[in-house]
């Protein structure tokens, strides 16, 4: 969105990033101490790969569409 | 089977939504104080957007129209997320597991072509109007009354519907988290009163991105973990084509095949004929809904310019195609994988059967022969059977529209399960939103300045928008409070959309494509068209034999209803604009420049590169939407 100051991208890399960190945090914990929640496929240690995108992503949004950065 | 029919599934709501009035004994998920904390963080993300934006919503444009500034990424993105509400998404996941991938239909042909017409044919007739509203184009061509009737309908369509889906979404949380109905309920609404209230449309449409962005991201680990236990596509096919039929009681082959099996109404899971499909589906409802509803129209009128208006529906129906992987492709698996406690295979049934089996606080069975026999019309196995008799933890039944929470319950652990649960509550309010928004331009411009007040000042009308925007979410709670307290109103507020959108359509559709409509011919066409089709609704609902009739055959199921009778009416409406029109004297064609194709100079759009040329990236979608229903034929 043109003209309004924050673009709608940067407030998604944001919330993007904080659930990424919380995920990805939570998954690495379980990863050391054993799995806390009997769901399938733990193994996977799917917060830990699902975790890290959604930050890596958050990450890019948040850079790219920060405030005060001149953007088409 | 309970059935939901909410006015934003696109093309006609003919899925069985969560239903709601099965209360289970206990919630399907506990959330931890990890996913807790990711729902608040939502709630608090999206109050801050409505803040933020207050300060930039000062003029009517702005609060209504969104400044008209949106790009076609935005505008396209919150066009696809207004209509995917959670109920949505729930119950087309438990149609996928009860009639397989002929619920898909409801995404591509009942969505595709619609949206690809809405941008590249209708949408310069809206934009270059500049009308604010879907009633406020009837005013331009009709006049006040089609207006009029155009506003009312909507007004009260929005606001009943949106408290129906509050009903139903808490309910849904009750039944899932075990909250309580009046804390979702209330929490959901002030939260969208707030934002849409502080920043109206601009709000509304930035909260949709940010809630499409978490549907994909809450809702997609599901598929691609359930694929990864099934084995695969592969697999899950084979699986599906072995076990099945004694659940189903259908030819499991039919669960893959979108059309080779609708020749017949008997032949396929849903009772549907292909023709019901292409017309009434494809055509009709699919078109009345994506081309004429304010809810979704609005978004793209928001758009900066037109070359972006007529792109953001094209970029829609990218992600509308792409939905059935979240949504198709989880009810699938669910058919597979879902386990009960002891390993078996857990059988979804139908709300009616939940309902009949309820447990009381002993964990048994309240109605023990009603319980019997609803079972009985189901294809639940006799230890099955048995089991549920007998009482206990894992006895309860669940329903199909419980597929998708169950299968998030079943690979998502803390914090994933509060994404997941977040992209469901994420969707009801991008819903809701998009109705109360919806309702307060339609009120503020086609209701009230009309009617009421002609001469008001700008920020007088941006006042109003925003009390429209508190009372309408007041009425919604009111609607929501007397759904709960009176099931049997459900119906009919769930029928208003459908009885209303096919007249509609083609008061809009010859309004737009002939010169010769006429005052009168498009006022009487909606009105007695709207009478005809609730007329067709009340005779079945009233003798349920006229199914028969009205679908055109004796095996047609309740599916294939609402698709014939938005075909009917649709006819009845085009046969008396035609008809009334060539009895009443036409406008001048001077005064239809901007409403009318052929007598409109459309604007000269600057060249482009081809990749940000529309029509490349419709051909694009055609090619893709013919490659998926070949390869799934």
């Amino acid at each position: 969105m043109h003209g309004s100051g924050i673009p709608i991208w940067f407030f998604i890399g944001v919330l993007l990033l904080v659930y990424g960190v919380l995920i990805l945090g939570y998954g690495v914990f379980e990863a050391v101490v054993g799995p806390l929640a009997p769901v399938e496929l733990n193994y996977l240690h799917t917060p830990i790969w699902w975790g890290g995108t959604l930050a890596a992503i958050g990450v890019l949004y948040v850079v790219k569409f920060r405030p005060g950065r001149a953007s088409k | 089977m309970f059935e939901l029919v909410p006015a934003s599934i696109a093309a006609g709501s003919l899925a069985p939504i969560p239903a709601l009035l099965a209360f289970s004994a206990a919630p399907l998920a506990h959330l931890r104080l990890l996913d807790i904390a990711v729902i608040a963080i939502y709630f608090g993300m999206v109050v801050w957007i409505g803040f933020y934006l207050k300060g930039k919503t000062n003029t009517s444009e702005e609060f209504f129209m969104a400044g008209r500034e949106m790009t076609a990424w935005i505008a396209g993105l919150s066009f696809v997320s207004a209509n995917m509400g959670s109920l949505e998404l729930m119950g087309w996941a438990g149609s996928a597991y009860q009639y397989g991938i002929l619920a898909t239909h409801w995404y591509w042909v009942g969505a595709i072509p619609a949206m690809l017409f809405l941008g590249l044919v209708m949408m310069p007739f809206y934009y270059v109007c500049k009308t604010h509203s879907v009633p406020g184009y009837l005013d331009l061509r009709y006049g006040g009354q089609a207006r009029s009737v155009a506003a009312f309908s909507f007004a009260i369509e929005m606001i009943l519907m949106s408290g129906v889906n509050m009903f139903a979404m808490a309910v849904v949380m009750k039944v899932v988290l075990g909250w309580d109905i009046s804390f979702s309920i209330f929490v959901s609404s002030i939260a969208v009163a707030l934002y849409v209230g502080l920043g109206g449309l601009r709000s509304a449409i930035f909260n949709e991105v940010l809630q499409f962005i978490l549907i994909w991201g809450g809702a997609l680990l599901v598929p691609i973990l359930g694929l990864v236990q099934a084995g695969g596509v592969a697999g899950l096919k084979r699986q599906i084509m072995t076990n099945m039929q004694s659940v189903t009681g259908v030819s499991s082959d039919s669960y893959f095949h979108l059309w080779r099996d609708t020749s017949h109404f008997a032949a396929n899971p849903m009772g549907v004929h292909w023709t019901g499909i292409v017309f009434g589906l494809g055509f009709v409802i699919s078109f009345g809904y994506w081309t004429t509803d304010f809810l979704v129209v609005q978004r793209v009128l928001a758009a900066h310019n037109l070359r972006a208006a007529r792109m953001a529906p094209i970029i829609g129906s990218f992600f509308k195609m792409a939905v059935p992987f979240i949504v198709i492709l989880p009810g699938l698996l669910g058919l597979v994988l879902l386990q009960n406690g002891d390993g078996s295979r857990r059988q979804l049934v139908g709300e009616d059967v939940v309902a009949a089996c309820s447990l009381n606080s002993s964990s048994q069975v309240s109605d023990q022969a009603g319980c019997t026999a609803a079972m009985a019309k189901t294809n639940l196995s006799t230890a099955s059977q048995q089991k549920v008799m007998a009482g206990g933890d894992d006895a309860e039944l669940h329903s199909y529209n419980q597929a998708l929470p169950l299968m998030m319950v079943r690979y998502l652990g803390p914090g994933l399960l509060g994404l997941g649960i977040t992209a469901l509550i994420a969707g009801f309010m991008s819903g809701m939103a998009g109705n109360v928004s919806a309702f307060s331009t339609v009120w503020t411009y086609d209701i009230y300045k009309p009617l009421i007040n002609k001469k008001g000042s700008d920020s007088h009308y941006v006042m109003v928008g925003r009390m429209a925007i508190v009372v309408g979410v007041a009425v919604s709670i009111g609607a929501a409070y007397l759904v709960m307290h009176a099931h049997g109103i459900m119906d009919y507020v769930q029928a208003l959309f459908s009885i209303f959108i096919a007249p509609l359509l083609a008061v809009i559709l010859f309004g737009m494509f002939w010169k010769r409509a006429t005052r009168l011919a498009g006022f009487l066409g909606l009105l007695l068209g709207i009478v005809f089709s609730a007329g067709l609704f009340m005779w079945v609902k009233l003798t349920p034999s006229a199914l028969a009739a009205v679908a055109l055959s004796p095996d047609a199921k309740p599916m294939a209803e609402n698709v014939f009778r938005a075909l009917w009416a649709f006819l009845f409406a085009s046969i008396l604009v035609v008809v009334i029109s060539l009895l009443t004297k036409p406008r001048p064609v001077a005064e239809l420049e901007g409403l009318v194709y052929g007598a409109t100079k459309l604007p000269k759009e600057e060249p482009v590169p081809f990749y940000k040329n529309e029509y490349i990236w419709a051909v694009l979608v055609v090619i893709i939407f013919a490659a998926l229903n070949i390869l799934f034929w």
